[in-house]
């Protein structure tokens, strides 16, 4: 048992984040290198459904912790539970998705089992018996390698869409273990009163495109074409700290250094100028398209294709060109 | 209400940065309080001045730090203490929280622990919930409203910002709280303020102050190490401009360019 890979499947109501699926894609691959299988940890209530995914993107054995003091994330009874099954069963690795959840999960964990945690990782490989990372530090100006030297687990958070996403194997299955959690509801001090969500919009956190608008959309109803781009395409909004500072979209949207960092697909920014900061932000997307008045704007520099122009003319354009294309 | 905001001193967020023998270096650009921070300060003055009590403000670095504590009288905080010494450098975040939770302890009465969601520098966004841990205190993380707090009851009621949405919820005091943007607007330190603050002596805290185990602090405490550092490679993308008569053109072209990248 030791020598299992741990994957940590990150939920929010039932709902698994597909980053889950790219950390068994890559304790499969490491699981290769160091012998042994992978093993999905599913917390929740009412999540055995996951444990039956994970089997099918390559994980061969489970722990599955269903009870209802779990249906909230908290994290307090999520990281008592983790470090409880890893102070008995004692694994080398440990490894999930970076989010507000699993961060946390890892860090209160990590202090329990006496190790440390390297976050955001966009590369994972095998040196001398030791798990190195590459992470990015800096707003993504700079990249460290990182290692955990001697304390086990290795905990490693990897960034969203940074590794591939395993096939999934249809007829796969393996064996669930169940355990209870490590907490009992009257120990847990934080209670969950509700939820505001957002309804109906893509969050930009692993978003495979996302529409971003800055201060060239002039306004909150200048979004209005960015919405609507986004919306034909699937995709996420994204704001520039400009726009957001000058309160015409929600913080949530905002994308760069003091915002969310996320690697899409396809990044179209219209209006964005590229300020450092909002680069930051975006960089590692895999496709940049800038749409700006200005020929000379940095974000230019970053991408693949530019267009010269006004965003109010080509934006909705393209909303019409690939409302033919895909169909809508 | 006496309140405890952590905070780091980081290189300006617009500096450029070089990296010189494994150092990361940003020549003569001016070091600042890391902006997430700036948050939590502001959170915890705007607390005081409603429930009373004291700020007070904890920073570990080296020496280089009391300017960025300074700032922190500058805008109000009551007083200002610098963890520092030579036995802490390469702490991790776990080791850099141990010692935090350790400086939290000898302040004494404590009933709110404030953080930055995370460091411009190094991003781990780890210290807070690991403080929190090391406290054996309710943590309360990416928080962007405190709704209420009740310090006769000892509750406090927080919207938490989670990938899908905000989280509301209600934990005990004390507790560790992290805070992002959105939640305030950070002021300026005034004139007086300044004047104040610059003469000012900040009392530093060693590792034998606090009572560190040298075992738990440093390189040698720590799990995790940075084995090199170096910049982000340059990706060799050449802007392809597109062009045409019309918008339409134009969107035409780059549809097409995107679906051959099969990127929609």
């Amino acid at each position: 048992m030791a020598n299992n890979i741990w994957v940590y499947i990150d939920q929010f109501k039932g709902n698994p984040s597909q980053a889950s699926w790219e950390a068994i894609g890559l304790a499969k691959s490491l699981a290769h290198q160091m012998g042994g299988g992978v093993m999905a940890l599913v917390f929740g209530s009412g999540v055995e459904e996951l444990a039956k995914t994970a089997f099918q993107y390559g994980a061969t054995t489970a722990i599955l912790v269903d009870d209802p003091s779990l249906a909230d994330f908290r994290v307090e009874p999520y990281a008592a539970t983790l470090a409880k099954l890893a102070s008995k069963q004692k694994p080398e690795v440990i490894i999930g998705p970076t989010s507000t959840r699993v961060r946390d999960t890892f860090a209160m964990a990590a202090v329990d089992l006496g190790t440390g945690v390297i976050v955001d990782a966009t590369a994972v490989e095998l040196k001398d018996g030791t798990l190195q990372a590459v992470r990015p530090v800096y707003a993504g100006k700079l990249l460290t390698t990182v290692i955990c030297k001697e304390k086990r687990p290795q905990m490693i958070t990897i960034r969203p869409r940074a590794f591939p996403m395993p096939e999934a194997n249809r007829g796969a299955s393996g064996e669930i273990n169940k355990a209870a959690p490590a907490l009992a509801e009257e120990a847990v001090a934080t209670k969950v009163v509700g939820y505001l969500v957002e309804e109906g919009e893509v969050s930009v956190d692993g978003a495979a495109i996302i529409v971003s608008g800055g201060r060239g959309v002039n306004g909150p109803e200048g979004f209005e074409p960015i919405r609507n781009l986004a919306k034909v395409l699937g995709a996420a909004v994204g704001a520039s700290r400009a726009a957001v500072d000058a309160g015409w979209i929600p913080y949530p949207h905002q994308v760069g250094q003091t915002g969310k960092v996320v690697s899409p697909d396809l990044y179209i920014a219209a209006g964005i100028s590229g300020a450092v900061q909002h680069l930051a932000g975006m960089r590692t997307a895999k496709v940049i398209v800038a749409i700006n008045k200005d020929n000379e704007a940095p974000i230019f520099n970053l991408a693949k294709y530019g267009v010269v122009g006004d965003l109010f003319e080509i934006v909705p354009a393209l909303t019409e060109e690939f409302k033919k294309r895909l169909g809508k | 209400m006496n309140i405890v905001t952590c905070i780091k001193q980081t290189p300006d967020s617009a500096a450029k940065l070089q990296v010189v023998d494994n150092k990361v270096t940003w020549g003569d650009s001016p070091l600042i309080v890391n902006p997430w921070d700036e948050y939590a300060y502001e959170e915890a003055l705007l607390l005081r001045e409603k429930f009373g009590g004291k700020v007070v403000a904890i920073s570990l670095g080296p020496e280089s730090a009391l300017e960025a504590l300074k700032t922190c009288l500058a805008v109000g905080c009551d007083e200002a203490y610098l963890v520092s010494d030579p036995t802490l450098a390469g702490s991790d975040a776990s080791a850099t929280a141990y010692s935090l939770a350790k400086a939290v302890q000898k302040v004494g009465e404590v009933d709110l622990v404030l953080f930055g969601k995370q460091a411009i520098d190094g991003d781990s966004g780890l210290t807070a919930t690991m403080v929190a841990r090391y406290l054996g205190w309710s943590l309360l993380s990416y928080v962007i409203k405190i709704a209420e707090i009740d310090p006769t009851a000892k509750t406090i009621k927080v919207e938490r910002m989670m990938e899908e949405g905000r989280q509301v919820c209600t934990a005990k005091l004390p507790a560790v709280v992290s805070v992002i943007k959105g939640i305030n607007e950070p002021r300026y330190p005034s004139f007086m303020g300044i004047r104040k603050a610059s003469k000012a002596t900040i009392p530093a805290w060693s590792a034998s102050d606090l009572g560190l185990e040298p075992s738990k602090i440093g390189s040698t405490g720590s799990a995790i190490a940075w084995l090199d550092i170096y910049p982000m490679p340059v990706k060799e993308t050449r802007v392809e401009m597109i062009e045409g008569e019309t918008p339409q053109e134009i969107a035409a072209k780059l549809a097409d360019k995107l679906i051959a990248d099969k990127v929609v």
